[in-house]
């Protein structure tokens, strides 16, 4: 009797050790994006009705913990048919190399490229790898854009009409007198989730391409230009005069977006900074919300203001999956005007597919129309090195606080920039 | 000779032994493949150059260990991750036994008093991150304070006292600090409640019949009684207070350019946010080696007091 019992747990033991088994077809998506999670279900059912392939929907949130994910499971060789990758293009580009993103290219460009000129240029180009690109990854597409989205700035119409303001600024002068007026009646001035430094990283990215434009911003990234620049000490200066100005919501270097997000919704600051999903959070938070969009108002008058925006989620295929084929076809369908009307409908997101743009409501439709202004890191030709970027969003939040200046911030990103040179010329000896 | 090396043979291969051997072999497998193999692994990492995807990795010796002996923000860390074990050990354990103490007598619902002060520990401390940081907030709406300590104090006429405290790197940390005291006391109290109710209670009646008042008491019989348990906590504070992370990224979200960042944030960040994988596994090490040795002091300090 005893022997049964311990031949019976040892068996149960070592079934527990034993990998699941998916059904052969059953096609595996993980995604991170907690708002869009119950259409994804509707859809992904409606396509098993359709196809009678199923795909199963699998959320992993917050981002950050489903990047860790995806990076443990590509060492682990266990990624899902489709994932997205949430990095920087050089990361991107690392997957693709090792072999465990798809090809998508002779895809998209079947039927006289239908598939991708039913979708948005700046949605695919965050997908695209271009013929000499400095990662040298073979030219092509390696995902598909689900949604497109740009981070701009908002400003609460009630609350301007209250500090008497009548119209959204223009310049940067303008903003900080705004700022100013704001105050006069009790009213903090700008609210963003700068907690989360890539939000102040894009801010002030924002103002780079504006004050030196983009040619001398790359030249930075490639070590040709210090960022003791002048122009560069400009971009943190912004910082400096925001919030000698006060124009800064009380803790705005520890607010993550959520909580950003709330204080705008809930009128607690008149301008915002958020990308273009705000639509659907404030929509949740506070349905009455008077807002309009507007460019971050630029300091230099000749060039225009650029944002960042493209692709707001996309997905790749496991070139290792045995279902690539089944992936793809999903894919295809989920990027279809029908499916993309619908989940730009239900989730108030913008879509990828140019053709779903008619049943957008109208404060995205502005969103829409800056999407001529946008550009994003994963389409530039250089990066920054991480440890630079993490340094110069560091040296940001302390600017805010106020415990450091501008002058000496661009001092320690540039030392940390020359030591980060350095090492890659170590590297390259190796 | 010979006739010993057959009894150590006939010992190896004794029956009882080998049956032995076969029935740790299960405990020893499972060691060595979820630490032993993982260390190795780690240290093998450490000596490379790796972003966490390439399947290549780059060796670069002992460089990553070089790096990290110069790196000023690991060791600001190291230093904000003692600063908040130091309040930790003093605060938050002299309250704890403070409190057991007390709760040793014979107090009116004594009970009671043990299951609130048991309440913080058991708390996720992602939930105990949110709720103060709820109580911290600086944030205000039609003129009022939002968060509950900026709203008392500017109630009761204290408003020039309201203040950014997560915000503001001369506060953030401190405010980590009692948080983490203020979570983590419950566990030093029921360790020393337990520790007091050991000792034996003629002890005090024999101290009070020689004339010993409470602080001879506490001097000479409660104190000396409890050194083991007060290293035990000690340690354990050591260790839990050097590695707190999660309540930190609750309650800030970010490192605050630095001035709340502990060993374990940097070792995540060189992970997740530089991809330097070699880099993050040397700081890992590093970090083991001082708990370690941390550790061991403490033992060997708690070990002569025993003596003493």
């Amino acid at each position: 009797m005893k022997r049964t019992i311990g031949i019976f747990l040892c068996l149960l033991l070592f079934s527990g050790c034993a990998g699941r088994r998916e059904d052969s077809k059953t096609i595996t998506l993980w995604h991170w994006m907690t708002d869009r999670d119950a259409v994804l279900q509707e859809l992904a059912k409606k396509y098993e009705e359709q196809t009678g392939i199923k795909v199963k929907i699998n959320l992993y949130s917050p981002p950050s913990s489903y990047s860790q994910k995806i990076i443990a499971s590509a060492q682990a060789r266990l990624l899902p048919d489709i994932y997205g990758i949430l990095d920087k293009k050089k990361v991107f580009a690392s997957f693709i190399k090792n072999g465990f993103v798809a090809d998508l290219t002779a895809e998209f460009k079947k039927n006289n490229s239908a598939w991708e000129k039913s979708l948005f240029d700046k949605a695919l180009d965050v997908n695209r790898f271009k013929k000499g690109n400095v990662y040298g990854v073979k030219p092509g597409i390696y995902g598909v854009p689900l949604d497109v989205t740009n981070i701009q700035m908002l400003y609460n119409k009630k609350l301007l009409k209250k500090a008497g303001i009548t119209k959204p600024p223009k310049t940067f002068n303008e903003f900080l007198d705004d700022i100013d007026a704001l105050k006069r009646v009790g009213i903090a001035g700008f609210v963003s989730g700068w907690g989360e430094l890539w939000m102040a990283d894009c801010f002030a990215s924002n103002y780079a391409f504006n004050i030196m434009g983009e040619d001398k911003v790359m030249a930075t990234y490639r070590g040709e230009v210090p960022y003791t620049d002048p122009d560069w000490i400009k971009v943190f200066k912004v910082f400096d005069i925001l919030r000698k100005r006060g124009a800064f919501i009380e803790g705005i270097v520890t607010k993550v977006n959520k909580y950003a997000e709330q204080d705008f919704a809930l009128e607690r600051a008149a301008f915002a900074f958020n990308g273009s999903w705000c639509v659907n959070v404030y929509h949740d938070m506070n349905p009455n919300l008077e807002y309009g969009t507007m460019l971050p108002p630029p300091i230099n008058p000749n060039r225009p203001m650029s944002i960042w925006g493209g692709a707001g989620s996309s997905f790749v295929v496991n070139n290792d999956s045995p279902r690539k084929e089944e992936a793809i076809k999903f894919l295809k369908w989920l990027t279809a005007k029908e499916q993309q009307a619908y989940l730009a409908t239900k989730t108030r997101n913008l879509p990828s597919n140019r053709y779903a743009l008619s049943s957008i409501p109208p404060i995205l439709a502005d969103f829409a129309r800056t999407m001529d202004y946008t550009t994003h890191p994963s389409i530039w030709k250089y990066n920054e090195d991480a440890m630079v970027t993490k340094k110069f969003d560091e040296c940001i939040q302390m600017i805010i606080m106020g415990s450091i200046t501008p002058e000496k911030a661009a001092e320690e990103v540039q030392k940390v920039k020359e030591q980060e040179l350095r090492r890659a010329i170590r590297r390259k000896k190796r | 000779m010979v006739g010993g090396n057959e009894v150590i043979k006939k010992k190896i291969f004794n029956r009882d032994i080998i049956t032995n051997y076969f029935f740790i072999i299960p405990a020893v497998v499972i060691f060595s493949i979820f630490y032993i193999y993982p260390f190795f692994y780690t240290f093998k990492l450490s000596l490379n150059e790796w972003n966490g995807i390439d399947l290549h990795q780059q060796f670069v010796g002992l460089d990553n260990f070089i790096e990290l002996m110069r790196d000023k923000d690991w060791w600001a860390s190291m230093w904000h991750a003692w600063y908040i074990t130091m309040i930790a050990l003093t605060f938050q354990n002299l309250f704890a036994f403070i409190l057991a103490f007390a709760c040793d007598r014979d107090l009116k619902m004594k009970n009671f008093y043990r299951v609130v002060f048991f309440i913080p520990p058991i708390l996720s401390e992602v939930v105990v991150g949110l709720i103060w940081t709820w109580i911290l907030y600086a944030g205000k709406q039609g003129g009022e304070y939002i968060g509950l300590l900026n709203y008392t104090l500017s109630k009761i006429g204290f408003s020039h006292l309201a203040h950014n405290w997560l915000s503001d790197p001369k506060t953030a940390l401190t405010c980590i600090a009692i948080v983490h005291s203020w979570k983590g006391f419950g566990w030093g109290f029921i360790m020393f409640l337990a520790g007091l109710q050991t000792i034996d209670r003629q002890l005090y009646e024999a101290a009070r019949v020689d004339g010993a008042n409470m602080w001879g008491i506490l001097k000479n019989v409660t104190l000396p009684m409890m050194i083991p348990v007060i290293a035990v906590v000690v340690i354990l504070t050591i260790l839990g207070s050097m590695q707190a992370f999660v309540l930190i990224m609750s309650m800030m979200g970010n490192e605050l350019a630095g001035a709340t960042s502990v060993p374990v944030t940097q070792i995540l960040n060189s992970m997740m946010a530089t991809k330097r994988f070699g880099y993050a596994c040397a700081q890992g090490i590093t970090f083991g080696v001082i708990l370690i040795f941390i550790s061991v002091i403490f033992k060997k300090v708690s070990d002569r007091f025993k003596e003493v």
